[in-house]
């Protein structure tokens, strides 16, 4: 299997000993490339995502989706980015105008943050903490200052509706989330991303945990997918009650950013499961079958890692296209009375198994 | 205890009936999609067959029409959509006078499609077909003359008429 890190040190290799740098700018340099490539891969994975979304949502209702602009429609989402980025914003009177245009960039810094946590493959890893899970949740959570900032600031009843709602929903299925991934760490015996997906070179967790890390990663999903505001937990943005919930006075770029953010969260959630519960890139080893694992190895990492990513992704929109809406009543019971007593009991089962066995 | 039974039970019963939700999807899914590709598929789409796209009249491969001009889809036609211009002429052999066709107007500008006039027919003359490209660039195109030129009533037999319009 092909190990990028032979890239980076390469690079690393070039800026230190052959254009005999000091550490500050070699670092420096290194920073900001990590950093663009990072931007450019979160802008692609949005392009592609609203794409699939669109293609897949048609699919859904037994239609053919976009397929005027390019080959099948390829086109279709560049065409859309380049109408927002022409868009005119809007400026609204009697708002708070500080708070107002720098309630997206809360959104986006805590979705890119996020995102730079994931392994996407060998040797390709940005952020390594060994507190990996609680940055992942930590960061993750700063979205909501944006969604609720944006409610606030924006002077509108549907809006600050829309705020209040995501802000107890996000609060709320942030604990079952996290509560699942503790499962896991349990299990791991580590908190870092890297260890985590080592750990599950001889088998991915949802085998190698059996019931309680199947469970936990159904948890996962679902509070995962009620934390990105999308399909039976759109209340934020309930189109036939609130317009567009937080974002119904944005325009043009500042749109644009929440509407890029909420695809991202889809992914980023999609990728931690894939992470955490399904191996990251590690590919599928099975004990015993040196063969069947010496052929797993030849398939790139990164393939095996936005595989399993664009796995848990189909798994969202199929929920998402599937069930109508919730109430704010139900949304709040199913999380307090079902979601976290099960996802506390399924912790308590996998320390038990993990001291017992 | 009785309602902890509860408890679990609505949660099993729940995600049975999510899980039913999905597989109806993903069977949507998988479907073949129903979308016409129209301006692609031109001339090879197949509308349904109830399809009501323009009124016309049926003629035989001897260009003979079954309208006798009585005149009735004129007269239940809401819009006055429909115009018939027809002559009296004598018969040579019986003397007797005829009431004969001689265009049938109809105006696709004013008609709703409502089939009062194809379901009241006696004589099954008119019916729809399922063209649907009416556009014109003008507005006196869109009076089309039903009847070929030159096409005649459909004769029938002698005795069949007689019983079937008792």
């Amino acid at each position: 299997m092909f190990d990028f890190s032979v890239v980076t040190t390469w690079i690393d290799e070039l800026l230190r000993v052959t254009l005999g740098l000091n550490n500050f700018w070699t670092l420096f340099i290194e920073f900001i490339l990590i950093g663009v490539v990072l931007l450019a891969v979160y802008a692609i994975i949005a392009l592609i995502l609203i794409y699939v979304e669109r293609k897949i949502c048609a699919f859904f209702q037994c239609r053919i989706g976009p397929n005027r602009v390019g080959k099948w429609g390829l086109i279709q989402p560049i065409a859309d980015m380049i109408k927002i980025l022409l868009k005119e914003i809007i400026t609204l009177k009697n708002n708070d105008k500080f708070l107002f245009y720098l309630a997206p960039f809360f959104v986006i810094v805590g979705s890119i943050l996020t995102f730079a946590a994931l392994p996407f493959g060998l040797g390709l890893h940005a952020v390594d903490f060994n507190v990996g899970i609680v940055y992942i949740l930590a960061v993750s959570s700063l979205g909501i200052i944006g969604i609720l900032l944006a409610g606030w600031s924006s002077n509108n009843k549907y809006t600050l509706i829309g705020a209040m709602r995501s802000g107890s929903q996000l609060v709320s299925y942030e604990l079952s989330a996290a509560l699942s991934l503790m499962t896991i760490v349990v299990m791991a015996g580590s908190m870092q991303i890297s260890t985590i997906v080592e750990e599950q070179s001889d088998m991915w967790f949802i085998f190698k945990g059996n019931i309680p890390a199947i469970v936990a990663f159904v948890i996962y999903m679902i509070a995962g997918h009620a934390e990105t505001n999308r399909g039976p937990f759109d209340l934020p943005e309930a189109e036939s009650e609130l317009t567009a919930g937080y974002h119904t006075e944005y325009s043009g770029i500042s749109f644009g950013l929440f509407y890029v953010a909420e695809y991202l969260n889809l992914f980023i959630t999609s990728a931690i499961a894939a992470t955490v519960f399904l191996g990251g890139w590690m590919p599928l080893h099975i004990p015993g079958l040196d063969g069947f694992n010496a052929v797993m190895d030849y398939i790139p990492s990164v393939i095996w890692f936005f595989g399993k990513a664009a796995f848990c992704v189909f798994l969202q929109m199929w929920v998402r296209w599937t069930f109508p809406r919730l109430r704010i009543d139900q949304l709040l019971k199913f999380e307090w009375k079902i979601l976290m007593p099960i996802a506390l009991v399924n912790l308590l089962v996998m320390a038990v198994c993990v001291v017992v066995f | 205890m009785k309602s902890f039974c509860n408890y679990i039970k609505s949660i099993v019963l729940g995600i049975w009936n999510l899980l039913l939700g999905m597989k109806i999807t993903m069977l949507n899914f998988l479907r073949p999609k129903i979308t016409e590709q129209y301006p692609e598929n031109r001339g090879k789409q197949v509308m349904f067959e109830r399809f009501r796209g323009s009124l016309t009249m049926v003629h035989n491969d001897k260009n003979e029409h079954g309208c006798t001009a009585c005149g009735i889809c004129q007269m239940n036609c809401p819009n006055g959509t429909i115009k018939i211009v027809s002559s009296m002429i004598e018969d040579a052999e019986t003397g007797k006078k005829k009431k004969v066709l001689d265009k049938y107007l109809y105006d696709i500008g004013t008609c709703i499609f409502c089939d009062m006039c194809v379901s009241s027919c006696p004589q099954q003359a008119i019916a729809w077909s399922t063209e649907f490209e009416h556009a014109v660039f003008n507005r006196s195109k869109l009076v089309k003359q039903l009847n070929n030129e030159g096409s005649t009533l459909k004769v029938k037999e002698k005795s069949a008429p007689k019983t079937e319009v008792a």
